[in-house]
């Protein structure tokens, strides 16, 4: 029936469907967290049991667990994630206000990037399959799927920082050429896989029953191809660009401290290393939501790119 | 000269096993208007050689000889000087409607695109054009419907979106491949009235490719028999029907199921099975499944002329 009040109506649905899953992420993660042996004061050097009571009295770890979880979940509806543990006089919505622009921007970037230049060479080798281009370009993907990005990293650095001298080395000033290397760096695994990934489906595509009608039709190979093929040739790319972007966007530990970029990547690693409860919590929940948030967004393309899908019956 | 001329069309493709013969030598001509049939078997290269006139074959494959449309030879064409045929003068329709449109695309983007692009029409005339060619193939309230996506549409009416889409610009042929095998009875007799009034109405040839010989019968005026990629037998419908003298057209026509048959009679089939294209056996491609062979069927028979334009490609016919 009508498209448009199916999706409207399958999206409230789907934006419903966020807060049971939300609230199971926030318990498990809750739980684990403290069911991990340490706790965020402990030191090399134990403290004296008063301040470490004082401590405890401060942050509520005195309280029964159940009391916390509640308390948490009580102080989490007004968005307040809390102080953090270890960044003294920070609040982790201030990390985490600090930390994402600059990785939305850096991940951002480079997930805009590994689209567009990964579609353009997938669809170039499928339109070349078996020629020398095609075979090139699948075996530079392969290289870009199988090399990780801390010997990418300083393989970049060198040739065009210390080498050519064309770009910093690292550091962040919100400046676009200090962006280039990490953008680079981020984006050519992601290039690599989506190229494969375009590849393979546009070359399906291409072998369907419509496409030979299209042909037949006397339309120039160009409009076969665009008009035709590319839009089925990309679901699937787009199904893998949702998680991905989430990953992307929140910032990679590795390549964030190669290129000293203030962003936050650290905190997931950091938090975790510092049994940092409240920040720990903070980055799990912002990740959660934002790997929601996308496959939503995935959800919507495809119904607006595949006319099948109308989310007006039951799915 | 005729409007097309098809002299020795001959498809292969490669495989890992070799070269598989699809149509080893196929002619016949086609005057506007004309009706021609093209029957065989699974397999014996009906659709191959029409794919080729269309430069339409899969990427293993590979064409040789004529086609000579209005003097000009398609298969000599390149891509981009095909492209002003095929769709304009020489429009084709496939056997399969349900996955033949393209199901990311509405209607209407599919019908404006071929004239926006033959004839030069904006999108407002194209919309206009596509609408009255909706209309002319009977679906009902196409303003509406051309909005509609093709899974919107049931299988018989996205035929008939194909045979409208195939005719939008008025094109001197129309191939149907197989155009009813995938719908329902009353449904086929729908398409094939439909290509027939056309046909009458704008004079367009009509080759239709087909197993069917019932559906030959009511919209075809000559028939060409097609057995392992080559022409065996080649007339009139009444020819074909009445005095037909390849023993396998013989065959085709004694497995038509009837009415009139005995009850408990069970249906008479060819025995056997089409020689592998891959390795094909010397002499009649027919020979191993025929009861009528004798030793010259070791010898490829010529196509002979048995008058009045019949052609069959057979020992048992005496030379002329």
């Amino acid at each position: 029936m009508t498209g448009h009040a199916g999706i409207l109506r399958h999206a409230i649905q789907r934006l419903l469907g966020v807060i049971p899953t939300l609230l199971v992420l926030v318990t498990i993660a809750f739980f684990l967290i403290r069911v991990a042996p340490g706790g965020p004061f402990d030191a090399e050097k134990a403290l004296p049991a008063e301040i470490q009571a004082n401590l405890n009295v401060k942050y509520h770890l005195d309280e029964p667990l159940v009391q916390q979880y509640l308390r948490y979940l009580g102080q989490i509806l007004t968005f307040d994630f809390g102080p953090s543990f270890q960044y003294k006089d920070w609040t982790v919505n201030e990390l985490i206000g600090e930390g994402f622009p600059v990785s939305l921007t850096v991940g951002g970037l480079a997930m805009l990037l590994a689209f567009v230049v990964g579609t353009v060479i997938g669809v170039t080798a499928a339109l070349r399959q078996n020629t020398a281009v095609d075979y090139g370009s699948m075996g530079f993907a392969m290289l870009g799927i199988s090399i990780p990005n801390f010997v990418i990293a300083p393989l970049l650095i060198l040739l065009f920082a210390v080498f050519l001298g064309w770009l910093p080395a690292g550091g962040w000033d919100w400046s676009l050429n200090r962006m280039v290397l990490p953008v680079i760096t981020l984006a050519l695994p992601v290039i690599a896989y989506v190229a494969r990934l375009t590849r393979g489906s546009m070359i399906e595509v291409l072998h369907s029953n419509f496409i030979r009608t299209a042909r037949a039709k006397g339309l120039p190979e160009r409009a076969v191809i665009l008009q035709h093929a590319l839009k089925p040739a990309l679901l699937p790319v787009i199904s893998f660009m949702g998680p991905a972007t989430a990953g992307l966007i929140t910032g990679s530990v590795i390549v964030e401290r190669i290129y000293a970029i203030p962003g936050l990547g650290s905190y997931f690693v950091q938090g975790a290393l510092n049994r940092d409860y409240t920040l720990v919590m903070g980055v799990v929940i912002f990740y959660g939501l934002l790997i929601i948030l996308l496959n939503f967004t995935v959800d919507m393309l495809y119904a607006w790119l595949n006319p099948k899908i109308r989310y007006d019956e039951k799915r | 000269m005729a409007m097309l001329e098809v002299r020795n069309l001959q498809v292969g493709f490669d495989t890992p096993e070799g070269e598989v013969q699809a149509v080893r030598g196929i002619d016949f001509d086609l005057e506007a208007g004309d009706a021609l049939a093209i029957v065989g078997e699974s397999g014996s290269g009906k659709t191959q050689s029409m794919l080729a006139l269309m430069g339409l074959l899969a990427e293993n494959g590979h064409a040789s000889g004529e086609a000579r449309f209005r003097g000009r030879d398609l298969m000599k064409l390149s891509p981009g000087e095909l492209n002003q045929y095929r769709g304009a003068k020489i429009a084709m329709i496939f056997q399969d409607p349900m996955t033949s449109l393209n199901p990311y695309l509405n209607i209407e983007k599919q019908m404006i695109e071929v004239v926006m692009h033959h004839q030069g029409l904006d999108r407002r005339e194209a919309r206009a054009h596509a609408i009255e060619m909706l209309r002319a193939v009977r679906i009902p309230d196409p303003e509406q419907r051309i909005r509609q996506y093709p899974h919107e549409y049931s299988g018989g009416m996205r035929q008939r979106v194909m045979v409208a889409m195939g005719l939008l610009c008025e094109p001197d042929i129309l191939i149907a491949d197989e155009p009813t095998t995938a719908l329902d009875v009353t449904v086929q007799a729908q398409i094939n009235q439909l290509m027939a009034e056309l046909r009458r109405s704008s004079n367009t040839a009509i080759v239709l490719i087909t197993h069917d010989l019932g559906v030959v019968a009511g919209l075809c005026d000559r028939v060409l028999v097609v057995y392992a990629g080559r022409v065996v037998e080649y007339g009139t419908v009444e020819q074909i029907y009445y005095q037909p003298r390849h023993p396998y057209t013989r065959g085709l026509l004694a497995s038509v199921p009837r009415l009139d048959a005995v009850r408990g009679a069970g249906l008479n089939a060819i025995p056997g099975n089409p020689p592998n294209l891959l390795d094909l056996p010397a002499g009649c491609s027919f020979r191993q499944r025929c009861a009528e062979a004798f030793e010259a069927c070791g010898e490829e028979p010529a196509l002979r002329d048995l008058g009045d334009g019949h052609l069959s490609r057979c020992h048992l016919e005496p030379e002329q």
